[in-house]
């Protein structure tokens, strides 16, 4: 058993990457079991990653040498630079790797009864795996080119998700198209950075670039790649237009999975921006383009989506401005990253916040995109204009979202307050301004909420809706335990930010540390 | 000077594919713009494992004393030209559906999600 | 540690005690609310909507809209919608273009510092 779990790492990528290409052959069997068999290996994906996370958290960082007699052996035969692909897991890789697996179990779990009328289940199923397992990979390598094959794999499989309806209808295939030219471009920008990277310094180990990082010119042309295309595609304004599209096209459970994915993505800036350069950049000038990116996404993302009329679109300019408080929390952090009284009072605070937020994130809007889709499911339709009197038929659903909705909006004591908190009050001793302008988006997102609660589920029954029923179990179960994570994460914030945030914030900052987990000594 | 020419090629490539993906309004050439990119990128992968005079990077092949080029970037390439044609093949097929759906290829019919 | 006591680097958050102080507040509101009205009699003429003598509108047709909600705030705010709705114009060129034209300000600004 314990020469199995050492190999834990590999397997959290190699289980869903197995079962990805089993289930169309168990599809042609039994048509029934493949959403059991996707759901099953998710979950056991999921106690991999805590098991990982536990070990990560209470030892320090993992690291997994692939092809080599021992699985912590990065330098063989006296070499001073790693050959082998590595995974590298440190407590902000593990940490976006636990909201990968839980989100990605969930999304099984709900799709189950979701997707049951449609055909070509094997297929949706081989590439809701895929997609995780690309994640996984994004979020666990230290190897920078490594990070490029699975970024391809994850735009790949997500754009055969979001297109996956498109036999109804032609929107679905036109989210896919401008999803797909957008990631194409950034994973080749990205590959472009990672040849200059090569050229430069012989090494494609993040961990070995960044010991001998030098910030040249070329690295300047590399940074600036980087920075551009990984910030859209977390969705940052003003490069935000494929997020509505794609959100409101997929699949509900696939929207889940795509919100988690874009924070794979905001993933990789921080690692890269943190790990890789850290101090050698112009901390100020970078922390505040990741600021300014951050307002704009704020709030031009909030006040669009106070006057949509489609439900998912809505969430979708949501989530745009959700992005835009963890770009401003960690933002802040790296304009102060060379001040360490500055780090110290409020900076590491406010990447706390950033940090926090992202988890939050995935569990609210996640679970506001699940009630979405239920609606869609009940009523056929996203229009919020032919909705209407929902909340006397779809009880449970009906909770879920003042849940989920509370939670976005920052009301406590659910989660989103308590990271929005402490966004506030770090980021108003860096500058008053942006706390304020924090605030505001927060009272906006109310209000769009609000809007959304009046037009579907508030009213009069309407006559078309009489007969709408409760959304299945399995729906209903996934929902259900994503507004117990937001209730538990809302009581007892401390709890998160003391055992797996602020490791993950600590992970980010000591570059030291990130390097000499590959090379040794410190 | 003449050392150079690979990269100068490797801007005009990538300069001609964003090139028709700003102001091309055929979807069909929104797609051969971003393999234009692509064989930048890759160009420029292959041109910075070159070497003078280096022979094929096959170690059980290569005579005495002479220099190899190096092999990773053209590893790196044949990766990234795999994984282009699986982007080419999708962005084709999806083009095929949205003609059948809408009728049209111009990037300026294609605007229902908008807004 | 007390897990429920959240520090924001400036000031702290107990999510216990707000808690309780809510449930306090919602049982005096409740307490207070159930004392009553005395002079309110069901089903009488007492409970209907009074619009000026017109006659009540069916229930089915009251429902407002989502496109009418919030109409004073986008009317209000003209100015600021009208360009930005206008900027999301769905044309995968412009996607492609705002991408450049990002990049070029971040290489201006890295450029430059």
């Amino acid at each position: 058993m314990n020469s199995i779990l050492l190999h834990a790492p590999a397997l959290i990528i190699a289980l869903p990457l197995l079962a990805a290409f089993i289930t169309p052959i168990l599809g042609r069997f039994n048509r029934k079991t493949i959403s059991w068999l996707a759901t099953c290996v998710l979950g056991l994906t999921l106690l991999l990653t805590i098991f990982v996370a536990r070990q990560v958290l209470t030892h320090g960082p993992i690291v997994y040498v692939f092809g080599a007699t021992e699985t912590g052996l990065t330098l063989p035969f006296g070499y001073t630079m790693p050959i082998r692909i590595i995974f590298q897991i440190d407590a902000m890789g593990i940490f976006m790797g636990l909201i990968t697996s839980l989100v990605a179990f969930l999304a099984a779990i709900y799709s189950i009864s979701y997707m049951e009328q449609h055909t070509g289940l094997d297929k949706y199923y081989t590439l809701l795996l895929l997609l995780a397992t690309s994640m996984f990979g994004m979020e666990l390598t230290g190897d920078i080119f490594n990070f490029f094959v699975f970024f391809e794999i994850a735009s790949i499989s997500s754009v055969a998700l979001i297109a996956f309806r498109s036999t109804i209808s032609g929107e679905p295939a036109e989210a896919g198209l401008k999803y797909m030219v957008v990631s194409s471009i950034s994973a080749l920008m990205v590959l472009f950075a990672i040849g200059l990277f090569y050229g430069q310094y012989d090494a494609l180990n993040m961990a070995t670039i960044a010991s001998v990082m030098q910030f040249t010119q070329l690295d300047k042309i590399a940074l600036i790649l980087l920075v551009t295309v990984l910030a859209m595609k977390a969705g940052s304004v003003p490069m935000h237009m494929w997020t509505p599209d794609a959100y409101s096209e997929a699949p509900a459970a696939i929207t889940m999975i795509l919100v988690a994915a874009s924070q794979a993505s905001l993933y990789a800036l921080f690692r890269i921006v943190f790990s890789i350069y850290n101090v050698t950049l112009n901390t100020v000038t970078v922390g505040w383009i990741l600021i300014i990116l951050g307002v704009l996404s704020m709030f031009i993302g909030v006040t669009m989506a106070i006057i949509q009329k489609d439900i998912k679109r809505l969430m979708a300019y949501h989530s745009i401005s959700q992005t835009g408080y963890m770009l401003l929390g960690v933002g802040v952090g790296l304009a102060v990253l060379t001040n360490p009284v500055a780090l110290e009072s409020f900076g590491i605070k406010a990447m706390e916040g950033g940090i926090f937020h992202i988890i939050n994130n995935a569990l609210y809007k996640g679970l506001l995109f699940l009630t979405a889709g239920a609606i869609f499911l009940r009523t056929d339709t996203r229009d919020l204009n032919k909705m209407g009197g929902l909340a006397h038929n779809m009880t449970y659903t009906t909770i879920f979202y003042i849940i989920g909705a509370a939670a976005i909006a920052g009301i406590p004591p659910f989660n989103g307050f308590a990271s929005k908190l402490i966004i506030y009050e770090s980021v108003y001793r860096f500058n008053p301004l942006l706390a304020i302008i924090a605030m505001l988006v927060s009272v906006l997102t109310l209000a769009s909420f609000v809007k959304v609660f009046h037009s579907a589920f508030l009213g009069p029954r309407l006559e078309q809706y009489k007969s709408v029923q409760e959304v299945p179990k399995s729906m209903i179960i996934a929902m259900a335990v994503l507004s117990c994570l937001i209730v538990f994460f809302g009581l007892f914030p401390n709890l998160i930010v003391k055992y797996i945030v602020h490791p993950a914030v600590m992970a980010l900052i000591n570059q030291a540390h990130y390097t000499a987990t590959i090379l040794g000594g410190i | 000077m003449i050392g150079n020419f690979p990269f100068i090629a490797v801007i005009i490539l990538i300069g001609l594919g964003v090139y028709s993906l700003l102001f091309k309004k055929n979807l069909i050439k929104i797609a051969i713009g971003l393999t234009l990119i692509e064989s930048g990128v890759n160009l420029f992968l292959i041109a910075l494992g070159f070497r003078k005079g280096a022979v094929a990077p096959i170690y059980t092949q290569a005579p005495e004393g002479v220099k190899m080029v190096l092999p990773t970037p053209q590893a790196l390439c044949l990766t990234s030209i795999v994984i282009g044609v699986a982007t080419t093949a999708l962005i084709l097929s999806i083009v095929m559906v949205i003609y059948q759906k809408y009728g049209t290829i111009n990037t300026d019919e294609i605007r229902r999600l908008r807004g | 540690m007390n897990i429920a006591l959240l520090e924001t680097g400036s000031g702290y958050w107990n999510t216990l005690i707000w808690v309780v102080t809510a449930l306090i507040i919602g049982v005096c509101v409740l307490w207070l609310r159930n004392r009553g009205e005395s002079r309110y009699k069901k089903d009488t003429d007492q409970t209907k909507p009074f619009l000026s003598g017109n006659p009540e509108v069916s229930k089915e047709d009251s429902h407002v809209g989502a496109s009418h909600l919030y109409w004073g705030f986008t009317e209000a705010l003209k100015n600021y919608y009208e360009p930005l709705v206008k900027m999301h114009t769905g044309n995968i060129n412009d996607y492609s273009g705002w991408i450049v034209l990002v990049m070029a300000i971040i290489f201006i600004i890295i450029g430059v510092s």
